[in-house]
């Protein structure tokens, strides 16, 4: 155990464990100022806003000897006997000084950037810059260019941590941000003809310390402090990173990645940043509908549904239920108990998972999967808990054609349009002639869609509460962040309803009873972390 | 102090002092035949270190413990650098060494790199030094031809390589880690260190940095032995027995309001009178000097009661100066602005801050800043503090910097303002006789309150300034 000192506490570090002053005195809760600094880039200690005093103490005498200059924090190792003062007049004046530089040039066109609330250049000010403003250097210039398709630069607002740049050589591995000209001169920019267009671009603007970079997407849509943030998965592929759904009166803004060192690290890629706005999309279908005998659909009360459903389903001979990909543990689950409770030989079927090519992999080893979809595996074993076989939606179309179910029930919830493909096209479609009861649960209209004779509106990852097993096998919970538009039904609550459960729709207890009764998912029994919990553990136990 | 005989500089007035024949005709090159013969480098290293050479490239750093700070026992391949990214301004003894005795200069190389087993040496060259650049390649081709670069050296074991690097005329490349970085192909942004160059340099090989000056004295001492090294220059402090001293001769680079400026040879601890007087011929025109840059910009000043310094390692740090620098000394006569020199050395440091460490990059652009608006009438007094607190705070010795030159961007500002601050009050007292005293912030955001600010507003806000006054 390696001894630390920041400011006269004692941290304990493992053995193992290689920190730098910064992550030391985080252990503390002491946070030091810093731009240049992040835990996923390299280091190069170059805005100075992370200075301490530093020194060593002899264990034996207890002595401590400190080195006569500032260090920077990032640069400094925490190893054992370490010493570090954050909160000296020297280091306040040190930081003061960075404050103060970074501001001389800067527009301090705050009431326009979106950065600000979230910035660091507005919070240092505050907690570490002087009063007043000894320079007469004029600021008022804000100049903008864009950098790539989803990215934009406010050249005078840059600090120069050059955050971005190291994140497109290290991490995107595409390089294509760098810095031009010298001193005070020196601004971000891109070679002429290479915008920064990789599938990562977005990253950029969340790890740009100040309003210099912005979101093309988000750009002056919405104040940060107004939006609430919601931790969720995202539904983009089945790596599932971790992020936040920020969202204002039911309407999500941006989505960002949380830090979850499992799965994503830091990045999120552009695909899952930006594929947001389906969820808000004019084409999206509301309310319930019921096509009558003369093939007109009249819009029904969501009331009457269980009802309606108890007695259709239950005179409707052999049932089969298709559980999109896209529908969290908790739902497949629940679904699956009320279809076989109907008909408990109903057969299930996992829903059509839309594939890209390949999948793409960066140089820091993050990687978009070809899978795009979040909860393949969990609602696979879901499926395979209830029928002991899981066949795919393609495997069940034969059946289905030669009449063998009297009633189908299929959920969507894929985006449009659906990744290259409609899934549920007209040739699909066609293949349902001799259904006798279609039930289709999805956000968008489609040639399925059309020819059902129940059409409920679904919900979308944003309004939808419960956990997503992505492609390692890692469960990772989800919280809703907005309300589904009125007459849509996420389908947790809806099934929740329909199974007459008393109360408000509670996905942890559904949870609880999924990992009680299905042994692979018995490690989210407890309490899941925010990090999710790996379910491969239990996965040894099953063979 | 008796005659002194030039040895770094013995060959420059013959005639095609540049090519072999010349050279070897002097005794060149027998250095290196002698030591390849009777010494292995381990020796050859001690040679060196009882020599007490220092660096010649500005910080004065013991040649001889640089390179023992090599890993031992390395698979290699260790690199030589030959900093010849001579941007200090004043300075210009490596081109004459390049220009007129490129020979004496690569024998240093191989010497050095045999000294430290490096099997490639570069030599990183300053842009502007075309001249140079032709002569040197020419010599390195003849070296090449005669056996004394390439495979198996006279005969030896050893082998060296050596590549020309022409810079792209930046400042900073002449900072060691800054240099590598440019050598390699990137931004010549200074490396924060640890690991130093001599555990992990150039490709994150064990590199040596050496300046062309220190690399010729290698020469003369391989020649000459360490105890004629000693003989010359001013002996090591026997209070301090971590002081090296200054032994050696110095290339001196007398410029400005001299009569005869000029690239000088003269025993380190000349002081800066009777360089001036002597080699120079005294101050231009019948004048007085009034301050003199002792080493380069970055070094600082002497005022002219302080021309009786000793040029050499130590002295200078007595007088608040930050060194000796490249010994490049820059006179100015009574008839010059202080407030001028140091605008023009601010400009300087502006121009080629790297921009990496924000205290250097932003300090040296208010700071001209700053200059300009007291040159344009609207100094006041407390600038000079604000002028004083920029130079004090950037640096490493505050440790606001990752490399070295943002203290030679700070010393000026402190040296000029420190000592001449009177000029520097008599002329903002003078141009700005209304608002030299003035103590209000300079910039707030309610033109109200700043009435003098210089700022340029683009839109008219606060509308009801426009009542008030």
């Amino acid at each position: 155990m390696a001894k630390v000192y920041v400011d006269g506490n004692e941290i304990e570090i493992g053995d193992k464990e290689r920190l730098n002053g910064i992550q030391a005195a985080e252990r503390i809760g002491i946070d030091i100022p810093r731009y240049c600094w992040h835990p996923g880039l390299t280091v190069v200690a170059s805005c100075r806003m992370c200075l301490v005093e530093s020194g060593t103490r002899n264990a034996e005498t207890g002595e401590i000897q400190m080195m006569p200059k500032l260090v920077p924090a990032c640069q400094t190792p925490a190893k054992d006997g370490t010493v570090f003062v954050t909160n000296s007049q020297k280091v306040h004046e040190a930081r003061a000084r960075v404050e103060e530089d970074l501001l001389l040039r800067h527009p301090v066109d705050c009431p326009i950037c979106d950065k600000a609330g979230e910035c660091y250049l507005q919070d240092y000010h505050f907690d570490h810059g002087q009063k007043e403003r000894r320079a007469d250097i004029r600021p008022f210039t804000s100049r903008r260019r864009d950098v790539g398709p989803a990215v934009t630069l406010f050249v005078d607002r840059c600090v120069m941590c050059s955050r971005c740049v190291r994140f497109t050589r290290e991490i995107a591995g595409t390089s294509e941000l760098m810095i031009v000209n010298r001193g005070s001169h020196e601004e971000i920019d891109t070679v002429p003809g290479f915008p920064l267009n990789n599938k990562m671009s977005g990253n950029v603007v969340d790890l740009c310390p100040v309003g210099a970079l912005g979101d093309k997407d988000f750009l002056y849509s919405q104040r940060v402090w107004f939006m609430k943030k919601h931790p969720g998965v995202c539904t983009g592929c089945s790596t599932g990173c971790s992020m936040w759904t920020e969202e204002n009166q039911d309407h999500v803004y941006r989505l960002k990645p949380r830090e979850n060192p499992h799965v994503n690290h830091w990045w999120l890629c552009d695909e899952g940043r930006y594929g947001f706005h389906f969820v808000h999309s004019d084409a999206r279908r509301i309310g319930l509908r019921r096509r009558e005998a003369t093939g007109v659909y009249a819009e029904i009360d969501w009331s009457i549904l269980p009802g309606e459903m108890q007695s259709r389903l239950s005179t409707a001979g052999r049932l089969a239920g298709v559980l999109s990909p896209h529908l969290t543990v908790e739902e497949a689950y629940l679904f699956a108990k009320y279809l076989r409770g109907f008909d408990p030989e109903a057969v299930l079927a996992l829903g059509p998972v839309p594939m890209a090519e390949e999948d793409e992999r960066f140089k820091n080893g993050f990687t978009i999967r070809a899978e795009k979809c979040p909860n393949r595996r969990g609602v696979e074993a879901v499926v395979r808990h209830f029928t002991g076989a899981c066949p795919t939606f393609y495997e069940l179309l034969p059946r289905i054609e030669q009449g063998e179910f009297g009633g189908v029930w299929v959920t969507g919830g894929y985006k449009e349009p659906a990744y290259d493909v409609d899934v549920f096209d007209q040739e699909i479609a066609d293949r349902f002639d001799n259904v006798k009861l279609l039930i289709v649960q999805d956000i968008f209209a489609s040639p399925l869609w059309n020819r059902a004779d129940y059409q409920l509106a679904g919900g979308t990852f944003a309004e939808r509460d419960g956990s997503y097993v992505n492609f390692a096998d890692r469960l990772q919970g989800a919280k809703w962040a907005v309300r589904p538009p009125a007459g849509a039904w996420a389908e947790g609550p809806l099934y929740w309803r329909l199974l007459n459960q008393p109360g408000l729709f509670n996905a942890r207890k559904v949870l609880s009873d999924v990992a009680a009764e299905i042994i692979y998912f018995a490690a989210a029994a407890d309490e899941v972390p925010a990090t999710g919990v790996d379910l491969k553990i239990n996965q040894l136990a099953m063979t | 102090m008796p005659d002194f005989e030039p040895v770094l500089l013995a060959n420059i007035n013959k005639p095609d002092s540049h090519t072999l024949r010349v050279y070897e005709a002097g005794g060149g090159y027998s250095a290196l035949k002698k030591v390849l013969k009777e010494m292995d480098p381990a020796k050859f290293i001690e040679l060196v270190k009882s020599s007490n050479l220092r660096g010649r490239g500005g910080a004065g750093f013991p040649t001889g413990l640089k390179w023992t700070f090599l890993p031992k026992d390395h698979p290699g391949p260790i690199y030589m650098c030959i900093n010849a990214d001579e941007s200090e301004p004043g300075t210009f003894n490596n081109r004459i060494l390049m220009e007129l005795d490129p020979h004496q200069v690569i024998e240093g190389i191989i010497l050095s790199s045999f000294a430290t087993r490096a099997t490639t040496a570069y030599l990183y060259l300053r842009y502007e030094y075309p001249l140079s650049l032709r002569r040197l390649q020419l010599a390195i081709d003849e070296c090449y031809a005669a056996g004394y670069l390439g495979k198996n050296i006279q005969g030896t074991e050893f082998s060296l390589d050596i590549y020309l690097h022409r810079g792209a005329a930046a400042y900073i490349c002449g900072e060691e880690t800054g240099l590598i970085e440019s050598l390699e192909g990137k931004r010549a942004w200074p490396r924060i260190k640890p690991p130093f160059p001599a555990v992990e340099g150039v490709f994150r090989k064990p590199t040596v940095v050496n300046n062309i000056e220190t690399v010729a004295c290698v020469t003369h001492i391989a020649a000459r032995g360490a105890e004629w090294f000693k003989s010359i220059g001013v002996p090591s402090d026997p209070k301090n027995p971590r002081d090296p001293g200054s032994y050696g001769p110095k290339l001196y680079c007398l410029s400005g309001h001299v009569n005869k400026p000029g690239c000088y040879e003269e025993p380190l601890g000349i002081t800066c009178r009777e360089l001036i007087d002597r080699c120079g011929g005294g101050v231009w025109k019948g004048r007085r000097g009034k301050a003199a840059i002792p080493g380069g910009i970055s070094m600082g000043l002497l005022t002219e009661s302080e021309f009786d310094t000793p040029l050499d390692f130590n002295a200078l740090a007595k007088v608040g100066c930050l060194g000796l620098g490249t010994a490049a000394v820059v006179v100015m006569d009574e008839t010059v602005s202080m407030v001028d020199f140091l605008h023009n050395s601010c400009r300087f440091f502006m121009h080629e801050s790297c921009g990496q460490c924000t205290p250097c990059r932003e300090g040296t652009r208010w700071s001209v800043e700053m200059l300009e608006r007291i040159k344009a009438g609207k100094g006041r007094l407390r600038d000079l503090d604000l002028l004083l607190e920029i130079g004090d705070t950037i640096g490493i010795i505050p440790g606001t910097t990752i490399c070295g030159l943002a203290d030679g961007a700070a010393w000026p500002i402190k040296n000029a303002i420190r000592k001449f601050r009177p000029e520097f009050e008599d002329y903002i007292r003078r141009t700005n006789p209304n608002g030299y005293n003035q103590t209000e912030p300079v910039l707030s955001l309610d033109p109200r309150r700043s009435p003098h600010s210089d700022v340029v507003e683009i839109a008219p806000w606060w509308p009801e300034a426009h009542h008030h006054g």
